[in-house]
């Protein structure tokens, strides 16, 4: 069975797993390194990023976390898991963990007054249009390349991006009940271990 | 073509509450204490003029805090930030909103404007949490639009007691629920004093339909991971961090033991050497006058 590990330091990691659970996969709580070490593919949830970053340091499982991602892990971040991926912030902190070539602005789209639900298209999980839950949430500034930008807001800002193994959007689908973007991930990750039989 | 973004929602004013979940929500009452608090891994700040012990000393009527503190505060710090309205003072309340404050805390720790009626939150665009001390007063504060529920506890009082009192009674009121027959949960919904849909509600799924967090007399890294591992999702420290011998300590320690609430050799670790805790008070001596947690119902 596919086992998918949530990092549960801080956050709503406890409905990613709800999401996985409901969708078969052995979906497990991660708040230590070595526990890193028989998953397929992780997921940084909504949170607070100063709190993860912070509690990512205990441990050192912050560079657990790297080398699982440079080894080809699937990792997608949402809201704050886009943060913690970013190779730069336009923030004085948290210190991403520099994986992905994106740079991200923390609580670009303003406070918690301004947190909206908007329709958006993504191509790659098809039709109808998927409500994007956002709350103070982080933006691209800048998409690098090797970067593709899999849906946009009102058709010009990304929201959700991938770069080889790794996902991140700016909206949390885990609030939904709409699971295609964990299906999403957990296809990125059935390819990933197919990858690594051949 | 029609315009779908909407602000405001249930989903988002709940959803924020969801990502807050894990952590610790700290009392600041200036902007370094609130740099304090983030650089230590809080995940929100509550901006006050006066933490609850000082509140408890000071005695006369508490009110919101100025303004200029709560924006000096915002301005500090890139976590959310909460601030206090009076139990019933919708102006206090839009104030608050208009201050862009991210969360509002409509707390007993100030004096009541209303002793009858809380805040309409459904009228409000910015969330509110609440306190109650048992299932019937949460699931009111619910359908009064509360997005997210804390038990009271003694505020002010570095003693935990009442905070596993409340937790307790409303963790148990839902699973006592959660096992009623089917046609139980009217007279249930009758003795909660409390909406049906909400009884049915928390009959099917087992929760509450938001976020519960523990407030009240934490005062130590193994206060917050006891709270923990009674089942609430998050915790709130008032007076614990700022009141103790070494609030920086104090407060890292106590983020660290809310991740890893249910590992006491991490938390062993993490209690070492943190100094004094704040004074503590026995909440049994204290006359009913005295008590916070009655305010409200």
């Amino acid at each position: 069975m596919l086992k998918i590990g949530i990092l549960a330091v801080q956050g709503d990691f406890a409905e990613h797993k709800l999401m996985l659970t409901n969708l078969d996969i052995d979906a497990v709580e991660i708040r230590l390194p070595e526990q890193l070490e028989d998953i397929d593919g992780l997921i940084i949830p909504g949170g607070e990023s100063t709190t993860i970053a912070q509690l990512l340091n205990i441990f050192d499982i912050k560079n657990s976390i790297i080398t699982k991602a440079k080894s080809g892990m699937p990792i997608w971040g949402t809201c704050a898991g886009m943060i913690m991926l970013a190779n730069s912030l336009t923030d004085k902190r948290p210190t991403p963990l520099k994986l992905m070539n994106t740079v991200v602005s923390r609580n670009a789209f303003g406070r918690q007054i301004d947190s909206f639900e908007e329709n958006i298209e993504i191509k790659a999980i098809g039709h109808p249009k998927y409500r994007g839950i956002f709350i103070r949430a982080p933006m691209f500034i800048q998409i690098g390349e090797g970067v593709e930008v899999l849906g946009k807001l009102n058709d010009d800002n990304p929201v959700l991006v991938r770069e080889k193994n790794l996902l991140a959007s700016s909206f949390h689908p885990e609030l939904t009940p709409d699971t295609r973007i964990h299906e999403y991930f957990i296809k990125m990750v059935k390819n990933q271990i197919s990858n690594d039989n051949n | 073509m029609a315009n779908n973004n909407s602000k405001g929602t249930w989903e988002v004013k709940s959803g924020l509450a969801q990502m807050l979940k894990g952590g610790v929500i700290m009392d600041v009452v200036t902007a370094d204490q609130a740099k304090i608090a983030e650089d230590a891994g809080a995940c929100s700040v509550m901006a006050l003029e006066r933490v609850p012990s000082d509140i408890r000393k000071d005695g006369g009527v508490a009110r919101m805090s100025d303004p200029t503190k709560i924006v000096e505060i915002t301005e500090a710090v890139t976590i959310p930030v909460m601030a206090k309205c009076r139990i019933g003072h919708f102006v206090e309340a839009q104030i608050l909103e208009s201050l862009g404050v991210d969360y509002i805390d409509e707390s007993e720790v100030l004096t009541p404007a209303d002793e009858n009626n809380h805040v309409n939150k459904n009228d409000f665009k910015v969330p509110f949490v609440c306190g109650a001390r048992n299932l019937g007063e949460a699931l009111r504060r619910i359908g009064e639009g509360a997005s997210m529920i804390r038990t009271k506890g003694e505020a002010g009082t570095g003693n935990i007691v009442e905070a596993v009192r409340h937790a307790r009674s409303v963790l148990g009121e839902i699973k006592r629920i959660q096992n009623m027959d089917e046609v139980e949960l009217m007279a249930c919904a009758r003795d909660l004093q409390t909406p049906f849909e909400l009884v049915k509600n928390v009959h099917e799924t087992g929760k509450l339909p938001v976020v519960n967090f523990a407030a009240g007399g934490i005062a130590s890294p193994a206060d917050a991971a006891l709270m923990m591992q009674i089942g609430v999702e998050g915790v709130f420290v008032g007076s614990g961090i700022f009141k103790s011998s070494d609030p920086q300590k104090m407060a890292n320690a106590i983020v660290k033991a809310t991740t890893h609430y249910n590992d006491p050799k991490i938390i062993a670790e993490i209690s070492k050497g943190l100094g004094d805790a704040m004074p503590g008070l026995d909440v049994r001596t204290m006359p009913e006058e005295e008590q916070l947690s009655v305010r409200g119902w």
